[in-house]
């Protein structure tokens, strides 16, 4: 790892246990972690490990019930995401982080370009919307309603408008999980070349043993723990996974 | 904002369904503030124009006949501004081809002059020409009736003179807006004329020159109208006078008033139940409208919208349905108001008619439905804005769903899994159900009043008509008469029975309240004429002591066993204490009675009578009209079935018109609120209906939960819209009670059928409409929980 270590974001024995129906469910049980300022992140774990519930907490969506998340942004000044109010998360999400969802989360009245646009209205130094999409291989799609578009290209959108307001940290959670092999590698090759080119910190989670081998870092996530930190000596290049 | 406000247009537009129900729902509220404000100021205004501009007077005096000269000395009574005497006579008309008796007014106009009181509006012709006894003006409504112009002809009995007279012109008068005959509740221009001729002509037919039999003054500004008509009461009684009256008991004066104050009533009462019902569903149907969009409000949040965004945002999509609804109910209630406002036109006769929506109306139905709207709006909003982004984006839940007590008591078996899922989904809801059976119930209420007052109009004429009038015809004398006159009228051609009446005009005193009523004696027990009881059973007439209908005594704060001032404002005069013994339930007019024997008793006039009801063979009724002609004892024909017809006619134009568009209101409220119910319901269920759908169920069977839990809803709606269907019904029953009529309180198992049928239509419609879109529902889309 070339790059320097300075660190995005840090997590300190994050618990996190909610109410579903009638159980309790204790999704996060005392998780250390921490993302460097242009890495490329992998949580790896099985269905109910507690990947998504942290990237929630990570990416201010979700509050903490214990422990203490630290972001440091670009300019080096902190903040403490577990003490943030509502204000102060709002700001966060907005200046900071880029969201991509599994199942896209596209605003269905609104073209490609207008689902970026919604985000670089509000952004303090964003890409323009078409530039954004032509980084994700969509210039010819500028005008298209998500329903026009296939899984693949309505995630590419979604990774489109997650870029456009340039955030120092992109946040994905299963994003090929709605998708097939072939598309899978398209939308991963978005990711990795938005990681290598603007130095965005890019957080995946995903269940794919395969896709961590195009990581910098593999955590692996286990019953709301982590199980294990595993650095790749090299990032194997995305056209070469196969699963 | 610009993506964000791009978003809303397109929103609107494929909320389109629910946005058009929801503004309809806003839309029926609003039309009717409207409606009633700006058909209640359109009267009004038309009237206090009239009044101004015509010279409308405002204390009126009758004698029997009295000296030009002492008008003179009337007119310096201290408060009295203008006066001008004059002379009215009843009179009888015919027309050629018309073979129904014509009843008239004549009334003296200064010779070829517009009098300076109650001034004529010329609408054709001109006034008579000086000098001439042969000419006349008649009223606008009359000669609309037979289609008269000026320069045709006339035949009339003037004092048992036959005259031709030539029509010189038509002319509309501030005193008789409503033209309807003394005995009469309602206007038959048909058969009621007012005509104006030359002073000296009517005066040399009536044996007047140089006399007066009426006054009519107005007031120096300041003045105290009781003091000038007890002055004038004391200088007319040795002349006959009769009590002089202000304009708060002139006839025509007194039904607008009437009609007026109703309108006032109606206008709080029917937009306050309408508007609130509206406000109420307006605020469910929007909060919920806004809650299926949560994974939205989400998203934006999650890419940093902060709330205030978020809520600018939905406000604005509040904002555009509410100013639709409003737009639209502005726009129907005004369309509407002039559509009532032409029928008043015709039914007071009303030179011009000002018509103008008001513009506090305006800016209060915008408030009352913006805050509605906001506040359900808002609550949702700030609900969701509250969740963490993540929490709402998250699947929902499965809900805490048990075996309902409603489940466990009825057999196994008979649910099936279609009828376990509905309820249970009703149980894990209760709120939610509450509020849908709140909105459908309150819609099933405005329905039923629509019905009731439909029903309620049936039945008070049908009372009337059927159980209190049971004469074919009225006859009016000329003066009362010795009581054989029932004998020889018994002989007429096609009289099957006759009955004698005595009527006196009196003034009802109970403590400082006082009414001018007739205080009719009839025989006892009356056979044409029945009192009814509050059970709107006949009653026989107390042994001893007055009876009056319930109305008037709660007008007069009277109860059975007070006693009451009786001043006779005729003959002798006298003054009388009667015990008040029995209360009359009659649904039209007011009055008082006593058995005739006693009247005439106390009149110390002999068994006399002035009028008589008979009860006529139909067949050779043209006979008998012919042979009443010839007696000119007879001073009025009134014909029962056209009386019926008139009020008939009155109530279908007014009540019913007013009726018959609130129910259209309340239809579509009912409809809009089903089928936002049902569309909502849809959108928060079609992950689960989808499931359903991939586990293999047909279209049918998904179509049958949704189904039943529409039709579960509207059926347990029931009950409680039925109970504020009562509630308004007695809230409106107050608000249409008047001296004029009274509406009964009758809930017929119509009203309630009709009620029930409107919105369980209504919820049928609205559920065939959702099959069809379950159709086109994606069902991979729908179970990835991504929005349509």
């Amino acid at each position: 790892m070339e790059h320097a270590k300075e660190i995005a974001l840090e997590a300190r024995g994050l618990t996190r246990h909610y109410r579903l129906g009638e159980v309790t469910i204790q999704a996060l049980r005392g998780v250390d972690l921490t993302l460097y300022q242009g890495e490329l992140l992998v949580l790896l774990g099985a269905s109910g490990s507690g990947k998504s519930t942290l990237l929630n907490i990570l990416g201010g969506l979700d509050s903490a019930s214990g422990g203490a998340v630290r972001h440091v942004d670009r300019q080096g000044s902190e903040r403490d995401l577990t003490r943030a109010g509502p204000r102060e998360l709002t700001r966060y999400r907005r200046h900071h982080v880029g969201f991509v969802f599994q199942f896209y989360n596209l605003i269905s009245s609104l073209t490609a370009r207008e689902n970026v646009a919604i985000v670089t209205e509000i952004a303090r130094d964003p890409m323009a919307p078409e530039t954004a999409l032509a980084l994700v291989g969509l210039e010819g799609r500028l005008d298209h309603f998500p329903s026009q578009l296939s899984g693949g290209e309505q995630q590419r959108v979604a990774i489109a408008r997650a870029v456009a307001k340039q955030p120092e940290l992109l946040l994905c959670d299963e994003p090929t999980g709605a998708l097939d092999f072939r598309t899978g590698i398209r939308v991963l090759e978005v990711l990795e070349r938005i990681n290598r080119e603007t130095g965005t910190a890019v957080a995946i989670i995903t269940h794919n043993e395969v896709i961590g081998e195009m990581a910098d870092r593999v955590v692996r996530l286990r019953d709301g723990r982590v199980d294990r930190v595993h650095a790749n000596p090299r990032r194997r290049p995305v056209g070469e996974l196969r699963w | 904002m610009r993506t964000l406000d791009r978003k809303l247009a397109r929103d609107l537009w494929r909320l389109k369904g629910q946005v058009l129900a929801i503004a309809l729902v806003i839309a029926g509220g609003v039309m009717t503030l409207i409606l009633a404000v700006t058909s209640l100021e359109a009267l009004s205004g038309a009237r206090e124009r009239f009044y101004a501009s015509h010279h409308f007077a405002e204390v009126f005096a009758e004698v029997k006949r009295a000296p030009l000269g002492l008008a003179e000395r009337l007119a310096e009574i201290e408060g009295v501004n203008l006066l001008e005497p004059g002379v009215r006579a009843p009179m009888r008309l015919s027309l050629p081809g018309f073979r129904d008796p014509i009843r008239g007014l004549a009334l003296s106009l200064p010779d070829g002059r517009q009098p300076l009181l109650n001034r004529l509006h010329l609408v054709a012709g001109g006034l008579p020409e000086a000098g001439r006894d042969d000419q006349a003006v008649i009223s606008d409504a009359f000669a609309e009736a037979h289609g008269l112009m000026p320069g045709d002809r006339l035949e009339a009995i003037l004092d048992g003179r036959r005259a031709t007279l030539r029509v010189a012109g038509i002319a509309l008068s501030p005193e008789f807006l409503y033209q309807v005959a003394p005995t009469d509740l309602m206007p038959d221009y048909r058969r009621y004329a007012v005509l104006w001729m030359n002073r000296r002509a009517l005066a040399s037919a009536f044996g007047m020159e140089g006399a007066f039999n009426h006054l009519a003054l107005t007031l120096q500004a300041g003045a105290s109208r009781e003091d000038v008509i007890d002055a004038l009461d004391l200088a007319l009684a040795r002349y006959g006078g009769t009590g002089a009256w202000g304009r708060d008991e002139q006839p025509s004066h007194r039904f607008i008033e009437e009609e007026l104050r109703q309108q006032r009533l109606q206008a709080i009462v029917v937009p306050a139940i309408f508007l609130s019902v509206s406000a109420f569903l307006l605020h469910v149907v929007m909060g919920r409208l806004i809650q299926t969009q949560r994974v939205q409000v989400a998203v934006l949040k999650a890419f940093g919208y902060r709330d205030t965004e978020l809520a600018r945002h939905f406000a604005l999509l509040a904002g555009a349905i509410v100013l639709l609804g409003w737009a639209l109910g502005v726009a129907l209630g005004a369309w509407a108001a002039s559509a009532l406002a032409e029928l008043y036109r015709a039914y007071f006769r009303f030179p011009e008619m000002p018509f103008r929506v008001p513009a506090w109306a305006l800016a209060l139905s915008l408030a009352v439905v913006a805050a509605a709207a906001g506040l359900g709006a808002w609550r949702t909003v700030w609900r969701e804005a509250a969740r963490p982004p993540a929490e709402a984006m998250r699947p929902p839940a499965p809900q805490r769903f048990r075996r309902s007590w409603l489940e466990r008591t009825l057999p196994t078996g008979l649910l099936g899994h279609e009828g376990r899922i509905v309820l249970r989904h009703l149980g894990r809801h209760p709120a939610k159900a509450g509020l849908s059976v709140a909105g459908i119930a309150l819609s099933a209420g405005l329905l039923m009043i629509g019905a009731y007052q439909l029903d309620a109009v049936e039945t008070m004429i049908d009372r009337q008509y059927r159980q209190v009038l049971r004469m074919d015809m009225e006859l009016t004398f000329r003066e009362p008469t010795p009581r054989r006159a029932e004998g020889e009228l018994a002989h007429l051609p096609g009289v099957l029975a006759v009955e004698g009446w005595r009527r006196v005009a009196v003034t009802l005193q109970h403590g400082h309240r006082e009414e001018r009523v007739g205080l009719l004696g009839m025989a006892s027990p009356p056979r044409l004429r029945q009192v009814l009881d509050a059970g709107g059973e006949p009653r026989r007439l107390p042994e001893a002591g007055l009876m009056v209908t319930r109305w008037l005594a709660e007008s007069l704060d009277a109860r059975v066993g007070d006693t009451l001032e009786v001043q006779v404002m005729e003959g002798k005069r006298q003054r009388l204490a009667l015990t008040l013994s029995a209360l009359v339930d009659e649904p039209l007019g007011v009055g008082a009675y006593l058995a005739r024997r006693d009247l005439n008793a106390l009149l110390a006039e002999g068994d006399a009578i002035n009028g008589a009801w008979l009860l006529v063979d139909d067949a050779r009724r043209q006979a008998l009209l012919d042979a009443l002609w010839k007696r000119p004892g007879v001073a009025a024909i009134g014909l029962l079935d056209e009386a019926e017809q008139g009020i008939r006619d009155y109530l279908d134009e007014t009540l019913l018109a007013f009726a018959l568009i609130f129910l259209a209101i309340a239809s579509s409220i009912a409809f809009g609120v089903v089928y936002n119910n049902a569309r909502i319901a849809f959108a928060e269920r079609a992950r689960e209906l989808a499931t359903l759908r991939v586990l293999g169920y047909g279209r049918a069977e998904v179509a049958r939960i949704l189904l039943g839990e529409i039709v579960l809803l509207t059926l347990l709606a029931l009950p409680p819209g039925w109970a504020i269907g009562i509630a308004f019904s007695h809230l409106l029953n107050r608000a249409f009670s008047s001296d004029l009529y009274r509406l009964p309180l009758v809930l017929t198992p119509h009203a309630f059928g009709f009620a029930a049928a409107g919105v369980l239509a209504a919820s049928l419609l609205v559920a065939l409409m959702v099959i069809r879109r379950l159709g086109r529902l994606d069902l991979v889309a729908s179970l990835k929980g991504v929005e349509r």
